[in-house]
């Protein structure tokens, strides 16, 4: 199996039009493919496709109870906690979880000696899977509003990806903080999806330090070619990242995006052109059956 | 004197936030701009902004093994409930990536053999620019996203702007809805929500609106590109309408924009007769002049 995670610094450079017209490439051609959308701030894969809601399963994570009756407010639970998720106020005899600090890690519960500490699950979103023409092809992950950070809803996105499919394409979350690395770990290969911009290079650049930095494999497809400048193009050719396919800048495109429509479907040519991006790439790094 | 907060978001990336955060601190007097999407800041490269004051960010720890120490007995395996800990060849070993830097392995490690070491690379600039003073984080590659920086950014920006009696403030969001969003938004005045006829400009808007109401706050959606799909745009207004949230209004798609981006310059500084210039006039003002 292969993962190839389909990401980009800028947000809105092109990211899931791009992850989700390789998929259907893919799928066309009957390849053993599956498309996992790992944005789960703002997940938006699943929309462009006729899917059927499989099966859902809630995330969740642990936070402590305090059981004020056995806590003799010492304060080691407060000490040991790393998120400043416990607050306690020992003369006043007040103690409180503020859960949304919280991540889980349970050494409040290791730091009680009184035994006043129990944990309960609380939800942060969902996995959500999806069939299309009966086959579970697409994994969505999905953050509850007001839930802090996505990535254990991300994590758990990932490790639900079964043996089924020899391409995996993930969606992931812009930027390059840990929702990103998190996705782009588990990767055989990173797409960097960009558009030749100011803005863009810039994304761009910090996007391949950080993959550099965890050794992880990249090209690049520049998005909306022959709007801004040549200074991506010149970058790659400088630091000698591959890339991969330009998408030429049209209004159609962009149109027929924002209809939902796949342009794979009907442009045959673009639909070869992918399929060459990933055969290449899967011809250099695949099979490495990567594990983080 | 009272500050007037306007935060600009948008859920979906690529939307144009940052361009019309740029258009909106050019439009007349001189103002305080933030750049709170610290994962990404992008303003500095139009603004070019000068160097006054940095002060280093710490975000987290992560924690490191002393093998000089380590008997490699396991104990910390079993505790990370990260899964960030375990035996590679024989060694315990921790993965950088999947460190919460909770601290736990460290307190229970009976050799003392695992050290927590600050991530010290994420920075916060402050300085002028051509129309006022600014302030931007750029947080590490690959750290925790926890919008402390961004309130470091808020503060910071709050203190410049009353010792310069600038009377209003634009933050330039992050995108997503989690907690650096969270962070740019709380206790602002008015919310300016940027969306993109797109079936995913809906969909990630719905969820920002969702979590601006949670706080309470005046919301103001801007249709970017609206005449990418105009049924869409009707769609997103209808939606709006029903929810009670005010329409600032609507500007086209226009190459000028990127051309002002690639010049270095705001659309309002490139071409401030443009038909989308003026609307930005007219939809400041509707922001700025409807009261709370």
């Amino acid at each position: 199996m292969m993962k190839i995670a389909i990401a980009s610094g800028k947000g809105g450079t092109g990211k899931t039009f791009v992850a989700t017209n390789l998929f259907h490439a893919l799928y066309k051609n009957n390849y053993r493919t599956k498309l996992v959308d790992c944005d789960a701030e703002a997940p938006n894969s699943i929309a462009f496709f006729k899917t059927k809601l499989i099966k859902e399963s809630d995330v969740t994570q642990l936070v402590p109870v305090i059981k004020t009756d056995n806590c003799t407010f010492c304060g080691q639970c407060h000490e040991y906690c790393n998120y400043n998720a416990i607050f306690i106020l020992p003369p006043m005899k007040i103690i409180k979880v503020i859960e949304d600090l919280c991540h889980g890690c349970g050494a409040c519960s290791v730091a009680c000696k009184f035994g006043a500490i129990s944990e309960k699950p609380v939800s942060l979103g969902k996995v959500a899977s999806y069939s299309l023409k009966n086959k579970p092809l697409l994994l969505e992950a999905k953050m509850n509003i007001g839930v802090m950070s996505p990535v254990t809803v991300i994590k758990a996105a990932i490790s639900q990806i079964d043996n089924q499919s020899d391409i995996v394409i993930l969606d992931a979350p812009p930027g390059t903080s840990c929702p990103f690395i998190q996705t782009v770990a588990s990767a055989d290969f990173v797409i960097l999806v960009t558009e030749p911009t100011p803005f863009g290079l810039s994304d761009l650049k910090q996007s391949v330090e950080t993959l550099r930095k965890i050794n992880k494999p990249t090209g690049v497809i520049i998005n909306r070619a022959g709007l801004g400048n040549n200074q991506v193009r010149e970058y790659l050719l400088r630091e000698e990242i591959p890339l991969l396919l330009e998408i030429p800048f049209k209004k159609e495109i962009a149109a027929s995006y924002s209809r939902g429509e796949i342009m794979s479907e009907t442009d045959s040519f673009f639909a070869q052109q992918l399929l060459s991006v990933v055969e290449n790439i899967n011809e250099q790094y695949g099979n490495s059956n990567n594990k983080w | 004197m009272n500050n007037m907060e306007i935060a600009i978001i948008s859920g979906k990336g690529g939307t144009g936030k940052s361009s019309i955060s740029a258009a909106f601190a050019t439009l007349n007097g001189e103002v305080l701009l933030a750049d709170c999407d610290v994962d990404a800041a992008n303003l500095y490269l139009l603004f070019n902004p000068s160097h006054e004051e940095e002060e280093v960010f710490i975000a987290g720890e992560k924690a490191f093994i002393d093998y000089s120490l380590c008997t490699n007995c396991g104990i910390c395996v079993d505790y990370c409930r990260f899964g960030a800990i375990s035996f590679i060849n024989e060694k315990v070993s921790i993965s950088e990536i999947l460190c919460d830097g909770c601290r736990l392995c460290s307190r229970i490690c009976p050799e003392n053999a695992i050290n927590m070491v600050p991530n010290d690379k994420s920075m916060m600039y402050s300085g002028s620019f051509r129309n006022g003073k600014m302030v931007y984080g750029r947080l590490s590659p690959g750290e925790e996203n926890s919008g402390k920086l961004v309130n470091m950014v808020r503060e910071k920006a709050k203190e410049i702007a009353k010792e310069n009696n600038l009377e209003t403030i634009i933050l330039d969001g992050p995108p997503g809805i989690g907690c650096p969003v969270i962070s740019t938004i709380t206790g602002v005045d008015k919310v300016v929500i940027v969306t993109e006829p797109t079936i995913s400009g809906l969909h990630d808007m719905q969820r920002t609106v969702e979590i601006v109401k949670k706080f309470s706050l005046p919301a103001f959606v801007i249709i970017n590109k609206y005449d990418l799909n105009s049924d869409m745009s009707d769609q997103i207004e209808d939606w709006c309408r029903q929810n009670k949230i005010t329409i600032a209004g609507r500007l086209p798609f226009n190459k000028q924009v990127v051309e002002a981006m690639v010049m270095g310059k705001s659309i309002i500084e490139f071409a401030p007769d443009n038909e989308i210039s003026k609307n930005i006039t007219i939809i400041w003002d509707k922001i700025t002049k409807q009261k709370k």
